[in-house]
């Protein structure tokens, strides 16, 4: 039994993985193999000051994104475990933009912020707010924030509907204890439920963080990057030089360079998290 | 065939033929057509050379940012499609994997009226007479613009300077009826334009010993430009990807861009009056010439690249020599309405050139283009410059004063360094 699954992790997973650490440590090109450059990658990247903003994009873009969507996705998982009329539909509802495959919900978004024909600029235009269209994608902190949304409302039902999952795995016994002791909402929540959900909350945002920080479609559809490489992700630049640009090492160096900060995100998130539920225990 | 007599100097050319191995069947990969006709009538001159030849032939299409890494892959494993049309300088990125194409090259050259000196760049290793790849096509680039308004603002016509052309730009916005050109990520319609910038002023990123020139006066005087004509651009400019200019011509948002001749058959096409009535009011013309003194435009060239890894080599030269010749390419590049123009002087003829006045600026791309490598040599330097967007981004910066634009050639050079080592 453990062999096919060992199979599998090493040969679909590990070996890859081990791959594109080591093509990073080659001047690789796409098209001919490379030769051992020792950290010259690396080295070469640091100092790169297109890479220097992609960093910042990319923890700015996973930061903000990921402190969104855990805000409302609590909040919309506490309204949906509320007694609600139709839970099923609402439900559904909910999961909608997690189920449209990213491309094309990216699609509707490059049209809702397009600088000419853009629905928001025109609505606000016509209510008399704006005597010009927002330029979402053309100006650079607009585009960060612009592709932050468009991430947020991708991703805030995955988290919602993981955490609905878990506060009802809640016990209404002792929603009924607080109740008896006189507890406000508020120490009902902060003593009851977020210490109960802290162990779905860490394995939920270990997730978002991590796919967040390494988006690619959704920048990719809208900006590709821009404007002037304000939205440019760690994984799009990586893309950029190493499969357009045919740098495959430098490309691979780039997405090494993301690993130390995926596991140290996943590590803050699930041990710090993990430690508040035991000590709560 | 009324074609053929304008060709009548061909029978001078000593006829070249390949036989197809026995029992050949090859693999074509392909970029994804821009305009049907060109899909139906190469489908149909696939065809014809089946059937004349009974060698089978599968045609893959991908999305034409997508051929460039899957024909590296292919040369660099050894297999896959036999022949690919590539993009720029991919040739001179595995120059051993690729069957030596001399004898085709100069054949087709001698017949039709020599290839344009930008396609033997294009086409040959560098420093040899030796050809690499055979350039199919060059994707025609012009400035489209609205010509009432145009008149509107005062001009007849786009002036044939830089310095008129600015004007222009800041008179079509004083109307209300801007310009527009991309500076997002635009990788033809943006790159296209930078570089006829950069050019057009004496820039450039690289000299002839591959060397590393960017940070010049010449760089920033055309960076200066770009910093006056980018606030007589419509509103979102840093942002626009390619498709961006088509929708807001079509939609009348901008009056001026520069494009391949779709917008214009966009329009002609369209069941909505309101379009046709635009049809006939677009205009196309040659990029302004700047302090250099001669054009200096940019556009994409397609190349065909027959790999050594095909067990049917002759086969695989045949059918390119087949596609090249007038009987399929004339057909073939009339039903690309224009988009595609000729590398071979001879079919500058072809009556698509004419047909429609409109179409004549797109003809000639070849008698004027610099190579995207310019003035230095084609290879992985060059395809990695330009996919990094460095010309791309440092006139973005200067335009749009994120930098000033010192900084941003300075930039630049550094970045070009990168690829363009010692």
């Amino acid at each position: 039994m453990l062999l096919p699954s060992a199979t599998l992790l090493l040969g679909l997973l590990a070996y890859p993985l081990g791959l594109g650490v080591w093509l990073g440590f080659t001047d690789a090109k796409i098209g001919r193999p490379g030769e051992w450059v020792g950290l010259e990658n690396f080295e070469y990247l640091v100092t790169d000051s297109v890479v220097q903003l992609a960093l910042f994009n990319t923890l700015f873009y996973t930061l903000v994104a990921s402190t969104l969507k855990f805000g409302l996705g609590l909040w919309l998982a506490l309204l949906l475990n509320r007694r609600l009329p139709f839970p099923g539909f609402f439900r559904a509802v909910v999961l909608l933009p997690w189920i449209v495959p990213t491309a094309l919900s990216a699609i509707a978004f490059w049209w809702l912020y397009d600088a000419q024909f853009s629905v928001i600029s025109w609505t606000l235009h016509k209510a008399g707010l704006i005597d010009q269209s927002i330029d979402f994608l053309g100006d650079p902190w607009n585009a960060r924030y612009s592709t932050i949304a468009a991430n947020v409302w991708r991703g805030v039902p995955f988290v919602a509907i993981s955490l609905l999952a878990g506060l009802q795995t809640i016990s209404p016994s002792l929603y009924e204890a607080c109740a008896i002791d006189g507890a406000t909402p508020w120490q009902r929540f902060r003593h009851v439920t977020l210490p109960l959900l802290s162990p779905i909350i860490a394995v939920v945002m270990t997730f978002s963080v991590l796919f967040t920080f390494s988006d690619f479609q959704l920048i990719y559809v809208l900006t590709r990057g821009g404007p002037l490489n304000a939205t440019h992700l760690l994984a799009t630049l990586a893309f950029q030089r190493g499969i357009s640009g045919g740098a495959l090492g430098e490309g691979a160096a780039l997405a090494t360079l993301m690993v130390p900060f995926l596991l140290a995100a996943v590590l803050f998130s699930y041990f710090g998290l993990q430690r508040r539920a035991w000590q709560r225990g | 065939m009324a074609l053929a007599a304008g060709f009548s100097h061909s029978a001078h050319a000593a006829d070249l033929s390949f036989q197809p191995e026995p029992g050949a069947k090859l693999r074509l990969l392909r970029w994804k057509r821009f305009v049907e006709g060109d899909e139906t009538a190469f489908a149909r001159n696939i065809q014809k050379f089946s059937e004349k030849y009974g060698v089978e032939v599968k045609v893959d299409a991908e999305s034409w940012e997508d051929v460039r890494p899957k024909a590296a892959v292919a040369a660099n494993v050894g297999s896959g499609p036999d022949l690919i049309a590539g993009w720029f300088d991919d040739p001179h990125q595995y120059p051993d994997k690729l069957l030596d194409v001399t004898d085709l090259a100069e054949y087709l050259g001698k017949k039709y009226g020599g290839w344009y000196d930008v396609c033997q760049k294009y086409g040959r290793r560098a420093g040899t007479r030796q050809w690499l790849a055979i350039p199919w096509g060059i994707i025609g680039n012009a400035i489209v613009y609205r010509e009432s308004h145009v008149k509107a603002a005062g001009f007849d016509g786009i002036p044939k300077d830089t310095a008129g052309f600015l004007k222009l730009c800041q008179a079509l916005k004083a109307k209300g009826t801007p310009a527009g050109f991309a500076l997002g990520k635009a990788v033809g319609d943006g790159n296209n334009w930078v570089h006829w910038l950069l050019w057009s002023h004496g820039g450039k990123l690289v000299d002839e010993n591959a060397k590393v020139v960017i940070n010049s006066p010449q760089t920033v005087a055309a960076l200066e430009y770009a910093k006056a004509l980018y606030p007589t651009l419509v509103t979102g400019t840093l942002g626009w990807l390619d498709p961006n200019n088509n929708k807001a011509f079509l939609d009348g948002q901008v009056s001026l861009t520069a494009n391949g001749i779709s917008i214009y058959y966009s329009a002609k096409n369209s069941p909505d009056p309101k379009l046709q009535e635009l049809a006939k009011d677009i205009q196309h013309a040659r990029f302004p010439i700047g302090p250099v003194g001669k054009p200096t435009e940019l556009m994409q060239i397609t190349q065909w690249m027959l790999f050594k890894h095909s067990k049917f080599p002759k086969a695989c030269k045949e059918l390119v020599r087949f596609l090249m010749e007038a009987e399929q390419y004339d057909p073939w590049m009339q039903a690309a309405i224009g988009y595609v123009s000729q590398p071979l002087r001879a079919y500058e003829k072809n009556p698509i050139w004419t047909a429609d006045p409109k179409h004549t600026a797109y003809r000639d791309g070849g008698n004027f283009i610099l190579d995207v490598g310019y003035s230095g040599p084609l290879g992985p330097a060059s395809a990695s410059a330009l996919a990094d967007y460095i010309v791309l981004d440092m006139v973005a910066e200067a335009a749009s004063g994120s930098r000033p634009p010192k900084e941003a050639a300075q930039r630049a050079e550094a970045r070009a360094k990168r690829y363009y080592k010692g």
